[in-house]
């Protein structure tokens, strides 16, 4: 280097020595080699099949009945959710009059009732008599007495009983509308309730926002992920399945929905997005803050990581 | 005859000449690929940088693969599994390292003398990664991936992301996974190796010095 180099300025009166920067790197990346090839043959990766929604129908019917109707009554939390599914008022989660969910309405609109329930059936319906006269009746019917079927039949199917891969309910005034689960339940259980969600017009499909919705209404799909520790409140986003590692890295975004308050807010997500982006912020911009620039000068960790420069001078 | 004026005019409007003397000036291949270095650089705290480099080649080597052969190869094949797994735990290892190479310059102010914008680039360069491993997460195909999905909605949903950024489409979030963000990430960390070679590593902490980036002197 020669005196017009600003590096050989800046390290004026500091020791240089031979240093091979490309035989480090390649030593470091045989080491990594090594340790990547190592854990995965010794440790392999986690693959838990996907839930579908004909697991689901199979194995917790009465959840699965449950939702259904959730989602005919428009009581679901997909149907209540807001922004970008629907428009529900004062769904969207807020700070003060910060409501960013808002901004671009819903961008993705889902009318749970048509979208999971009514159109599926009508697939199913075809050739099947008794569904398609269950069908006109429900859609004939006033909304008012839609809702009072449906109203009945969600208290009744609290206390449902599953005999012969049938749900039942205690006698009520229900109208069609156990004629209408037991035809979601079936269609269900074949598989196909999975492609019909699924389907919007196109043979190739990429977009799973229906189904995923609707499994995750129901609590059979929570349930599991509570089972794997990968709630939200068990530090669910930074784990895997198995005892495998996850995200570790979201360690502190997962760190403020076990505390309160904000694991009891109505605004958790949003309040931990915005702190998660200030914090960053803060972060890349610590070499500009007082205080956060000189830790490093108070706190002497460097005394230890050149301890060998130290004392050699 | 030629005329003697011609020369250096052409010189002075040829941007490419622009550019070749800017690069030779502030990195010159000495810079580039240095044999020596400041006797401080012999720490251990210097191959964190190195490692998540390393790691990351074989991030993106094992994700070529995954992606070459489709999303489903690895739930199907053992020797996509193998590949996989190759992809995980490179993910860690890429990860942890990154982790411990930031907060080791963190404790040594690497941002002093000029480098602000390197240490800059570096927390870009984490956060970017944040989101390419959270879309190769979704993209599993499989219950984690699945819950990842249904539960992180929610976060994005609220801060309005959602609308553009729809983490239940696995094919968007494959797209971005497989192609924009890890050329997103690979290219900042090729700026971020530049600056440190354009500026040198940064000298130790001295008693006397500000860790302000602008108040001391600086290679650049």
């Amino acid at each position: 280097m020669t005196t017009d180099d600003p590096q050989a300025r800046y390290y004026a009166g500091i020791k240089m020595i031979r240093y091979d920067l490309v035989k480090e790197f390649v030593l470091a990346f045989v080491a990594v080699s090594l340790v990547v090839v190592g854990l995965s043959g010794v440790f392999s990766s986690p693959d838990d099949p996907a839930v579908t929604i004909q697991t689901w129908a199979t194995k917790d019917p009465v959840d699965f009945v449950t939702t259904a109707a959730s989602e005919l009554a428009y009581q679901s939390g997909t149907a209540q959710y807001g922004q970008p599914y629907t428009n529900t008022p004062d769904a969207a989660q807020a700070v003060g009059p910060i409501a960013p969910q808002q901004w671009a309405g819903a961008t993705t609109p889902i009318d749970t009732a048509k979208d999971f329930v009514i159109q599926p059936l009508g697939f199913a319906a075809v050739g099947d008599p008794a569904l398609t006269k269950a069908l006109q009746t429900y859609s004939s019917a006033g909304a008012d007495q839609q809702q009072t079927w449906l109203t009945n039949y969600s208290t009744a199917v609290a206390d449902a009983t599953v005999a012969n891969d049938e749900v039942s309910v205690a006698a009520g005034d229900y109208g069609p509308v156990p004629d209408l689960m037991a035809g979601m339940l079936g269609l269900a259980r074949t598989g196909a309730l999975d492609g019909l969600l699924l389907s919007s017009g196109n043979l190739y499909q990429t977009d799973f926002t229906k189904p995923l919705l609707f499994l995750g209404d129901g609590n059979y799909l929570s349930g599991l992920a509570a089972d794997q520790h990968l709630t939200g409140d068990q530090w669910g986003m930074m784990n895997e399945t198995g005892q495998y590692p996850g995200q570790t890295w979201l360690w502190l975004f997962s760190f403020w929905y076990q505390i309160p308050p904000f694991n009891t807010a109505s605004n958790t997500d949003l309040v931990v997005i915005l702190l998660m982006i200030v914090l960053t912020t803060l972060l890349a911009l610590v070499p500009f803050i007082p205080i956060l620039r000189d830790i490093p000068r108070w706190i002497p960790i460097h005394r230890l990581i050149w301890r060998r420069y130290y004392r050699g001078r | 005859m030629r005329d003697a004026n011609a020369k250096p005019q052409a010189e002075s409007s040829s941007w490419t000449l622009a550019i070749r003397h800017l690069l030779e000036r502030r990195l010159p291949l000495t810079h580039l690929l240095p044999d020596r270095q400041p006797v401080f650089v012999g720490s251990w705290v210097y191959i964190f940088g190195v490692v998540s480099i390393a790691g990351l080649i074989w991030v993106v080597g094992s994700g070529v693969l995954l992606a070459f052969f489709g999303p489903q190869w690895w739930h199907q094949s053992g020797v996509g599994r193998f590949v996989n797994s190759l992809h995980l735990w490179s993910v860690q290892v890429f990860f942890v390292s990154m982790v411990l190479h930031l907060w080791g310059q963190y404790f040594m102010a690497g941002w002093r003398d000029g480098r602000a914008k390197t240490w800059m680039v570096g927390v870009v360069i984490f956060a970017f990664s944040i989101v390419t491993a959270f879309t190769g997460f979704i993209s599993q195909q499989n219950f984690d991936g699945q819950w990842i999905a249904v539960n992180a909605k929610d976060a994005t949903n609220s801060a309005g992301i959602g609308s553009f950024f729809n983490v239940l489409n696995f094919g968007q979030m494959y797209g971005l996974h497989i192609v924009l963000l890890p050329m997103l990430v690979a290219t900042l960390v090729g700026v971020h190796v530049l600056l440190v070679r354009v500026h040198g590593v940064v000298k130790p902490i001295e008693k006397t010095r500000s860790a302000n980036p602008s108040s001391e002197e600086s290679a650049s």
